[in-house]
């Protein structure tokens, strides 16, 4: 019996010394940067065409490009031409844990850019603003979401579009079934067997499953603008050092106009792998935030 | 060294621009997976002893019946099962019946999870009863039959007594592994507890993961160590003095 309990007592100290060596504060980020010689990066696997792998699994994407821009600034202010950047993949539910840990130092992917995620990191100005709206299959009748009446809509678990039609739900009295699936592959489908009617997303996203769709003509992305979020790459919180340099580089790409071509390069044009092109041209939002760049989140 | 802001509170929180609170989808989500991993128990429980018996008869056809279901079941993958009884099923019958399971069939995730899971487990349960039965002496069998019981009736009051006594621990473990299995029905939409943990560790509160998943990982051990009293408790009320499980 005593042996069971030291056994419990010594389980339970770990875990709380455990949380109390995670609350150390940490060392800014450019002296740590300049302290091993190393940058870490994380990236995205398949968020086309923000940060994803190449046929070599190769990060790419535009995101990734900002982010070299980046990392060509820190060599410069560390005067450490050889710095050593650490490429570390991220998931949608790790990125911020490895950021806070300190396993990356900046992560180049699709993250919004939210209050909620602001009380544990910080994020450059935004980079990308994508507007929320519907895939449907082609011919459906969805011109407000007064037509999705009795219809059912999948949001990809982890998401919050759920949420947007509820939230329109109450005002509209429109009676929308939800139903969910586990990624956003699989949402998409949910629509093309018809499991349900619509598919409420990022744009961006929703452009890039028509692209890769046997038949694009068969699915159209309709209805009016749900939510515009911007996206962000992210830093750790209270490092105005290290901020300063993100938000220099890309306030600078975005006055000479440089990130228009980055724009181009990956909005525009055939990407790899597949060499598909998402031909989504800047939208006003867009546009508006590189003039205006800001850091607000939603 | 980390800068991880710890936030205990986050599951007290209210969902932002609702009514609704992070613990009521958690509490929600605790609900259907119990629903689920009942509902597919009694489905894995009856199916797999008929199976396990069929494997264990001295009829050829019917004990192949038998073997060919729990090695079918048994070496499938549940996350793809799941996957083809929701995703690929529908697309193979005829439209009407197709068009019915996507569109009219009454909770269509959870009634998929609760027969995707209750037979997988079948197959596993059936391979225990199988093994309880065969455990027992044979001469156990035959003093049924000399004693005048036909087959069936030996099984029923000979056999399967014992062996379901015998394999009460083994079906202990298979019974809370239905509740840690029933968390696969996430990928076809079901909101139980671990699609709930998802949920508000997306974007709904990004901030604080590792305090939600601690919390629903605790609701977890505490179902699964409730069925494990459980079964101990029937497996101490159905002692029986001076036999196998009885001893002690």
């Amino acid at each position: 019996m005593f042996r069971k309990a030291t056994l419990i007592m010594a389980a339970i100290s770990g875990v709380f010394s455990v949380a109390a060596s995670a609350e150390d504060t940490t060392l800014p980020t450019l002296q740590k940067i300049k302290a091993s010689g190393i940058i870490n990066v994380g990236h995205r696997e398949s968020s086309i065409p923000f940060s994803y792998l190449d046929d070599k699994q190769k990060p790419i994407g535009y995101s990734m490009d900002l982010c070299n821009k980046i990392i060509e600034n820190v060599k410069k202010d560390l005067n450490m031409p050889s710095l050593k950047v650490n490429l570390v993949p991220v998931t949608s539910a790790t990125r911020i844990p490895l950021m806070t840990n300190g396993t990356v130092d900046l992560e180049c992917g699709s993250t919004t850019n939210s209050m909620e995620r602001q009380k544990q990191v910080a994020f450059g100005v935004a980079t990308y603003v994508a507007p929320v709206r519907m895939l449907v299959k082609a011919g459906t009748k969805l011109d407000s979401l007064d037509d999705l009446n009795g219809k059912a809509v999948v949001t990809t678990t982890g998401t919050t579009s759920d949420q947007l039609i509820r939230k329109n739900e109450k005002g509209m009295n429109i009676d929308v079934k939800n139903v969910y699936a586990k990624d956003h592959a699989e949402s998409f489908l949910m629509v093309e067997t018809g499991r349900a009617d619509a598919f409420v997303m990022d744009e961006i996203l929703l452009a890039g499953f028509i692209a890769n769709a046997k038949n694009p003509k068969d699915f159209a992305i309709v209805g009016p603008t749900l939510r515009a979020e911007p996206y962000g790459i992210m830093l750790r919180k209270d490092d105005p050092a290290f901020k300063k340099v993100v938000d220099d580089t890309l306030k600078g790409l975005m006055k000479s106009g440089e990130i228009n071509k980055i724009y181009q390069k990956w909005f525009l044009s055939p990407i790899p792998p597949k060499n598909i092109n998402l031909s989504l041209p800047m939208s006003q939002e867009l546009k508006n935030a590189f003039t205006n760049p800001s850091d607000k989140g939603v | 060294m980390s800068t991880y802001q710890w936030d205990w509170g986050i599951i007290l929180q209210q969902v932002p621009e609702s009514e609704e609170f992070y613990y009521q989808w958690l509490i929600s989500g605790l609900g259907w997976t119990i629903a689920t991993a009942l509902s597919a128990w009694v489905i894995a429980l009856l199916l797999g002893s008929l199976i396990g018996v069929l494997r264990t008869l001295p009829s050829r056809p019917l004990s192949f019946i038998g073997t060919a279901y729990v090695e079918l079941f048994r070496n499938i993958p549940l996350i793809v099962q799941l996957f083809i009884w929701f995703f690929v099923v529908p697309e193979l019958v005829p439209t009407v019946v197709g068009d019915w399971m996507k569109r009219d069939m009454p909770l269509p995730e959870f009634t998929t999870a609760v027969f995707g899971l209750g037979l997988f487990t079948a197959a596993r349960v059936a391979e225990q009863v199988r093994t309880g039965i065969l455990t027992l002496p044979r001469g156990q069998k035959n003093a049924g039959l000399a004693l005048g019981l036909t087959l069936g009736q030996t099984y029923r009051h000979v056999l399967l007594p014992m062996a379901f006594r015998i394999v009460i621990p083994p079906l202990t473990s298979e019974f809370m592994n239905i509740f840690k299995n029933s968390a696969v029905a996430l990928v076809i939409g079901l909101t139980e507890l671990t699609f709930q943990m998802k949920q508000i560790t997306g974007d709904y509160a990004p901030s604080n993961p590792i305090e939600v998943m601690t919390l629903v990982s605790l609701l977890y051990l505490s179902v699964a160590l409730s069925v494990n009293r459980i079964m101990a408790f029937i497996e101490k009320k159905s002692r029986v003095p001076g036999y196998i499980s009885g001893g002690k």
